[in-house]
């Protein structure tokens, strides 16, 4: 472990602020969370249906290929030719016979088998490869893949549980509520924000800041921390949920008007079917933030439902992608609420906007901050697996006992 | 001179004047903050989308920002003052003259190339946005209203946040 860092010991109440702008610590996490035992969110499998249909994503700073095969397994190698370093696939996505690198014409198979090398053979016998040249030990670098849900993970580890291991039980039970059906994409959208990736992952699974910072859902009685809800960190801090449910609204007065900014009775949408939604869940969730370690969440937010992904661009630079989905069996009706709802997030959401905000004043606020600590004690200085309390910063520390674990590794 | 393969160029003068006028005045309205104004260049069922061109091209259906009719475009503006939190920050349109698609009665679908540049209090200005309006206009008893305004963004990629409409 770098000397820059200085946890106490099993206490992730009081954060170094170095960890959002250190160069060496920026490196570390690329090896031991980005290329180590962790899995990563490679795109839907809906993106890909075809064999032959690839995509490229970020793994860390690493570009992969996702791509399915002629047998219709899907595939994740790195997006570097065995030759030269070469970027193989330029464009974003797109389908293919199989992985060509333009700068020599060396070929892939869709399994990322080295098929062919231009001039192998050298020209009317002059030149080609070295005769000990095994071509079947220059194959593209393949990550483990593995598919919850529709969603694609991959991973640089072989010693990484199976993917519903590493999300555990009550995570996957989630998963399951939300995803487990037959879903489409309704739009996906990138913004640039102005900070490490870590104030983004922290701002997801902070219970704390939702109605302070967000004061729309204050203002307009989306979700109030009074709500009946709960915090869930699952083992070893590395996941969290958290879900309110908001017929059961248990209002005691908390929110003054002179404490919250711009809560104000007056105030009522002119459009009021921005928010028609309808009960699409048994249990009666009305918001539910799940993040899966370390830089993939969902969301369900009344009929809205999110993937976020936010990649590492620098210490100091992050990029979020948000993926808006529906279900395939919702009607009209339904889908027309999803879309009018889908107001509420993305770089423009009524209720998003300020999450990517924060992560730039963050970053300024502590430029110059080395040596200096960051405070997570609302709500105590443990990660407790469970708390009824959103009123809590439990599930932030269980995402530094997570990055601890991950980087002492 | 008009021959098959190259697409039919609308050139009403006066009417691409009239349009070129409108635009003009709607970069201005939020160049200039008068941001209550906005919702009034629309009929009042008209919608408002902002998308970028991946999306567009892909037939997604949900936007940045996404409004059927001008009470939600007045939430935005109301939100925008009252709710949301932002860094403050202007808008400077450069607009281009546009080119008329398609002419039915008086009801006309047009396309218009637009840079939006970003000041963020003293920093910048910065490009924030380029891309084309795709709009459907309507004649009304002689006032240009837009029916629709789909804001189709070059890049995939916003910086940070967009809350005032482009």
């Amino acid at each position: 472990m770098m000397a820059s860092l200085n946890f106490k010991p099993n206490d992730f109440s009081e954060i170094p602020y170095t960890v959002y702008s250190d160069e060496e610590i920026y490196q570390q996490e690329q090896k031991h969370l980005f290329q180590g035992k962790a899995w990563h969110f490679l795109g839907l499998d809906i993106e890909l249906p075809n064999p032959g249909d690839y995509k490229t994503m970020p793994v860390g700073d690493t570009s992969v290929i996702v791509v399915r095969n002629k047998n219709g397994n899907l595939n994740a190698m790195v997006n570097r030719c065995a030759h030269r370093g070469n970027l193989v696939c330029v464009e974003d996505h797109g389908n293919l016979d199989c992985l060509t690198c333009v700068y020599h014409n060396w070929t892939y198979d869709l399994d990322g088998n080295l098929a062919t090398i231009a001039f192998e053979k050298g020209i009317q016998g002059q030149g080609g490869m070295a005769e000990d040249f095994d071509k079947s030990c220059h194959a593209l670098q393949r990550l483990r893949v593995e598919e919850y849900c529709g969603l694609v993970f991959g991973s640089f580890s072989e010693e990484v549980q199976s993917l519903p291991e590493y999300f555990g039980p009550e995570m996957c039970k989630n998963i399951q509520r939300v995803l487990g059906r037959d879903m489409e994409i309704l739009g996906r959208f990138q913004h640039g924000l102005d900070g490490n990736w870590k104030l983004y992952m922290e701002n997801v699974r902070d219970t704390y800041h939702a109605t302070l910072l967000h004061s729309f859902m204050t203002t307009f009685r989306l979700n109030r921390l009074s709500m009946k809800g709960a915090v869930e960190v699952s083992e070893g801090g590395l996941h969290h949920l958290t879900y309110s449910i908001r017929s059961q609204d248990n209002d005691q007065g908390q929110y003054n008007a002179k404490e919250i900014r711009a809560q104000n009775d007056e105030i009522a949408l002119k459009a009021p079917e921005l928010l028609e939604s309808w009960q699409e869940f048994d249990c009666g969730t009305t918001l539910a933030i799940q993040s899966l370690f370390p830089n993939f969440s969902i969301q369900q937010l009344s009929n809205v439902i999110t993937l976020r992904l936010i990649v590492p661009k620098g210490p100091l630079k992050s990029e979020l992608t948000w993926w808006v989905l529906g279900a395939v069996e919702d009607t009209s009706e339904q889908r027309a609420m999803r879309i009018r709802q889908s107001n509420l997030v993305g770089p423009g959401g009524y209720i998003a906007m300020e999450d990517g905000a924060v992560v730039g004043w963050v970053r300024r606020g502590i430029t110059g901050a080395e040596g200096k600590k960051s405070v997570l004690a609302m709500g105590g200085r443990d990660v407790e697996r469970i708390s009824e309390s959103r009123c809590n910063e439990l599930a932030v520390r269980g995402f530094w006992q997570g990055w601890h674990g991950l980087m002492e590794n | 001179m008009e021959n098959s393969s190259t697409p039919s160029i609308d050139t009403d003068a006066s009417l691409l004047h009239r349009i070129d006028t409108l635009n003009r005045h709607y970069g201005n309205t939020i160049d200039e903050d008068q941001l209550e104004e906005w919702p009034t260049f629309f009929i009042r069922d008209g919608r408002y989308m902002v998308t970028t061109r991946q999306n567009h091209e892909a037939g997604m259906p949900v936007g940045l920002i996404l409004c059927d009719n001008r009470a939600m475009m007045e939430d935005r503006i109301s939100a925008l003052r009252i709710a949301n939190l932002f860094e403050p920050h202007t808008y400077r349109h450069l607009i281009d003259p546009p080119v008329i698609n398609e002419k039915s009665g008086t009801e006309y679908a047009l396309q218009t190339s637009f840079v939006c540049f970003r000041t963020v209090q003293a920093s910048g200005p910065e490009i924030f946005c380029t891309g084309k309006y795709l709009d459907k206009i309507i004649d009304d008893d002689g006032i240009l209203r837009f029916k629709e305004r789909i804001v189709v963004c070059d890049s995939e990629r916003i910086d940070t946040l967009i809350v005032i409409p482009i």
